[in-house]
């Protein structure tokens, strides 16, 4: 059973937790209106109403390295090394596995070249095959999945259906939206409910709108699983949303940047699950961003280097997305670091891991910058489970902004720690000299630990869906020039401009890596990526076909950084980890959409995609 | 156990095949190393990589010969091909990365005969012909008689390829190429295209047009060339394009459709008409 719809028409019985029959989850959100008659009412009431229905399709992480992880026993003790986001996860799996106290199973992480989510949920499985197989064996077993193997049978990005309805009044105001968001979990539960749930949040989109319902599930089908990929379910439901705005513009005959900068959301307003927006909202900054740099759209057509003729079109998009955990997630983790004197200076420990998005880098530049010493004297240790306390998992855009302001908080409080000490023993000068001086008496060693603290009041139903969904939200424009072979019907990105509000690029460097890294990913999941089934299998599961764009296929690629602070970020600092990958598809199909003439729903937009429309290309 | 055998010269490398058909002929090991996780390890190894007798890109007699054991990296950089023969080194920067150009060899690419060997619909279209060799003698076969169906040649149990030989295009005679991949780099063809025309002013005199990855083959489209001979070149562009159609296979799979690498082998055959027409005006 590989069909969504077979899946909830009951075709075979897969799952069956109360949600409906194969239905591993579902959520429903509701406002400004208490009943279903009432939403009816209010589109039979429109000046317009718009629908359209939308398919994303599965993608691949293809983060650097294969899953590979290794076991060893020793004194009864289960040591365990390897590839991953998150080694509490694993540590948490591996105590049930082996029915074992925390301190009888050790977590290490290898350098890990990316995860994109795809490092989240699966290093436990393979964590769980050599800790059972090392114990059998009594020696060290490792494994190390071939790209075969892992593109096999690995979470990827779940495949989305949404249906979108829109009722506007005779002013061009959004009245209502109606929203069935309907994602394929396959065949086990896997992270599906969070992935639905961020993907529900953000479904009716960083716009103004008094009655919204959003209807969300995600099901059981015989696919290999999906799961956890960067944007986590945003990406999904940004495409349709993004896609029925532009649907308005042509519509209304409204500047498609103009009109999104009237509707969207601002301080004071509210969102869907009833957030009432505060600090930190980059709205104007970011179209202001955009506007600064927007300049002509390119020429329509032209000639390219081949000799075939082309067609050229813009498009833009405006999205939002939630930073750290969904609700009160971080409250119920309430995730620890802790900064303390050591032999050289300063140590930091957390279990958020770096996978190449920079988290060393920034915990030491947040750790130096609140202890007011030289980065050279900060030391970010190995997160292994028995050094490190449980900072949460490495996800959710929440390493620099949740983990950096606790490492922050534990900083300032060690500083004052270590000022008093030396106070005590008439001792002043630089700290560095201070914690020498410290590290050099025989006494205990000298740490703090903080603990995530929400910000003043902010309050979660998870009964009802209402509430702050997140404690901020990052906010984001993206501009993209496409340009059309109409010969083969291949779409080049031209240019794609993105600005998003980061709140504070606490390293500009890294920021702009990770904006543009995200960016590229999106392109190519809009245009050129796809994890192709036959019988419920990946029929592409090599690097020749389950392809990622090249640097030969990446734009040049225009990065503005907005910094409209969120107050309970280090420095002003919040999520960037994942909002650059929700915004650049739609905003090439509303590109493409408009150098053809024809709109595009689905993706990939591939050649033979577009090719399929060419009988209803409206060219001149 | 895989038997190994690197031969120092051309006839020992003749005996070898001779006494042992059986096994993989290697060169820059490329293919091997793809096959390395789907198929059976070859019985033997006939290592060819670097066989100074087959390792040569040389202009001379009107022609330019290009040996088996020449790497696409030689071959894109050769002074002579770039400027004779610009689609075979166009081609053969597509071939893979740069790392795969300084392994992968002319002899590996004819031998494969993968229906989508990016160099194969530019050996058709410059009219290629090929010098193969065995402990019985040498001789010569016309590239568009060397494929006989998917991934099968004319190359005999005992042979080896030893080298590629190219007449140079004539002054009237244009060459173009396209290939259009799954992206725009390291990627495999969907459908790809070359051509070489003769012309008299704005009319067709003759024309070889070939065609990779729509077929189990890559071919030459004789119905193409039938239909343009002595037409204009607007006229030529149309005709081809009409008679592309019936003389291909495209097929569905995981990277392309059928009807996309159809329309595309059209758009392509009619461009290079089409193209020369504009050049024409300039």
């Amino acid at each position: 059973m590989f069909d969504v719809d077979a899946a909830l028409a009951g075709a075979q019985r897969l799952f069956d937790a109360g949600h409906g029959v194969n239905v591993f989850k579902q959520f429903v959100i509701r406002k400004g209106h208490a009943s279903d008659a009432e939403l009816d009412a209010v589109f039979a009431g429109a000046a317009h109403v718009i629908e359209g229905s939308y398919a994303t399709s599965p993608q691949e992480q293809m983060y650097v390295e294969p899953q590979a992880m290794m076991a060893w026993w020793r004194d009864g003790r289960c040591h365990i090394v390897g590839s991953m986001q998150c080694p509490f996860y694993v540590h948490k799996a591996m105590k049930v596995l082996l029915a074992c106290g925390a301190d009888d199973v050790e977590i290490a992480q290898s350098v890990t070249g990316g995860g994109f989510g795809g490092k989240e949920e699966y290093p436990s499985m393979i964590a769980a095959h050599v800790a059972l197989l090392a114990r059998k064996a009594g020696r060290a077993v490792k494994m190390v999945y071939d790209r075969d193997e892992d593109i096999a049978a690995t979470t990827k990005r779940h495949p989305c259906w949404t249906r979108h309805r829109l009722a506007v009044d005779a002013r061009g105001e959004l009245c209502a939206i109606d929203i069935d968001v309907v994602m394929d979990g396959g065949a086990y539960l896997t992270l599906s409910p969070v992935v639905l749930s961020r993907g529900v949040l953000h479904a009716a989109g960083p716009y103004r709108c008094p009655v919204v319902r959003v209807r969300g599930r995600v099901v059981a089908t015989n696919h290999p699983p999906h799961g956890a990929f960067r944007g986590f379910g945003a990406p999904q439901t940004t495409f349709a949303y993004e896609r029925q705005i532009q649907k308005l513009a042509r519509l209304r005959g409204e500047d498609a940047l103009a009109l999104r900068k009237r509707l969207a959301l601002r301080a004071g307003d509210t969102t869907a699950t009833g957030q009432l927006l505060g600090a930190s909202v980059g709205t104007d900054e970011v179209f202001a961003a955009i506007e600064s740099v927007a300049g002509r759209p390119p020429v329509r057509d032209g000639v390219n280097a081949h000799g075939a003729p082309v067609r050229r079109g813009r498009g833009v998009c405006f999205y939002f997305h939630g930073a750290g955990f969904t609700g009160s997630g971080e409250q119920r983790l309430a995730g620890r670091a802790t900064v303390a004197v050591g032999r050289n200076g300063f140590e930091v420990r957390s279990s958020s891991t770096d996978i190449g998005q920079g988290a060393i880098t920034i915990f030491t530049q947040i750790a130096a910058a609140a202890l007011g010493v030289d980065p050279a004297h900060i030391a970010v240790v190995d997160p292994t489970t028995s050094r490190v306390p449980d900072s949460g998992p490495t996800v959710a855009s929440r390493t620099c902004m949740v983990v950096g302001a606790v490492i922050d908080r534990a900083a300032r409080v060690l500083r004052r720690r270590l000022e008093a000490w030396g106070a005590e023993r008439g001792t002043s000068g630089p700290l560095v000299e201070l914690a020498r001086a410290y590290a050099a008496e025989p006494c205990a060693e000298l740490a703090e630990t903080a603990t995530y603290e929400p910000p003043p009041g902010i309050a979660w139903d998870d009964a009802t869906y209402t509430g702050a969904a997140y404690p901020v939200y990052g906010w984001a424009a993206c501009l993209v020039d496409v340009e059309i072979d109409l010969d083969t019907c291949e779409a080049r990105v031209l240019r794609c401009v993105q600005a998003v509000d980061v709140g504070k690029a606490i390293n500009p460097a890294i920021v702009r890596g990770q904006i543009e890294g995200g960016t590229l990913q999106a392109l190519g999941w809009a245009l050129l990526e796809n994890v192709v089934y036959r019988d419920g299998k990946v029929a592409n599961a090599n690097m020749t076909n389950c392809i990622v764009p090249t640097f030969a296929d990446a734009p040049e690629l225009e990065t503005l950084l907005v910094e409209v602070p969120y107050p309970f970020g280090p420095s002003g600092a919040k999520g960037v980890g994942e909002i650059p990958m929700d915004g650049p598809a739609a905003a090439v199909a509303n590109a493409v959409e408009d150098a053809l003439g024809v709109a595009f729903d689905e993706l990939p937009i591939s050649p033979e995609a577009i090719a399929a429309t060419r009988p209803r290309w409206r060219l001149p | 156990m895989t038997a190994y055998l690197r031969p120092r010269d051309l006839d020992e490398a003749l005996a070898a095949r001779a006494a042992h058909p059986d096994w993989m002929v290697l060169a820059g090991a490329t293919d091997l190393m793809v096959n390395a996780n789907h198929r059976a390890a070859p019985t033997g190894i006939l290592d060819l990589w670097r066989l100074a007798p087959i390792c040569f890109v040389r202009a001379a007699d009107g022609e330019i010969a290009i040996g088996a054991g020449a790497t696409w990296l030689e071959v894109e950089r050769d002074a002579a091909v770039c400027t004779h023969l610009a689609p075979l080194a166009a081609a053969a920067r597509e071939i893979g990365a740069l790392q795969i150009q300084a392994r992968a060899t002319l002899g590996g690419n004819v031998g494969t005969s993968s229906p989508v060997g990016d160099s194969l619909p530019v050996l058709l279209a410059l009219d290629a012909e090929l010098e193969v060799a065995s402990v019985r003698g040498r001789r010569r076969v016309p590239y568009r008689e060397w494929c006989t169906g998917y991934r099968t040649t004319r190359l005999a149990a005992d042979e080896l390829i030893v080298a590629a030989h190219l007449p140079l295009p004539g002054p009237t005679t244009r060459t173009v190429w396209r290939k259009v991949g799954t992206r725009r780099a390291q990627s495999i063809s969907k459908v790809m295209g070359a051509a070489a025309i003769t012309l008299d002013g704005d009319v067709v005199i003759d024309a070889r047009v070939a065609l990779g990855a729509i077929a189990d083959r890559p071919v030459r489209i004789a119905a193409v060339e039938a239909a343009v001979r002595g037409q204009r070149l607007a006229d030529a562009a149309h005709a081809a394009r009409a008679a592309v159609g019936p003389a291909i296979q495209p097929i569905d799979d995981v990277r392309s459709t059928a009807s996309y690498r159809r329309e595309v082998a059209e758009n392509l055959v009619a461009r290079f008409f089409h193209g020369m027409m504009q050049r024409a005006d300039r």
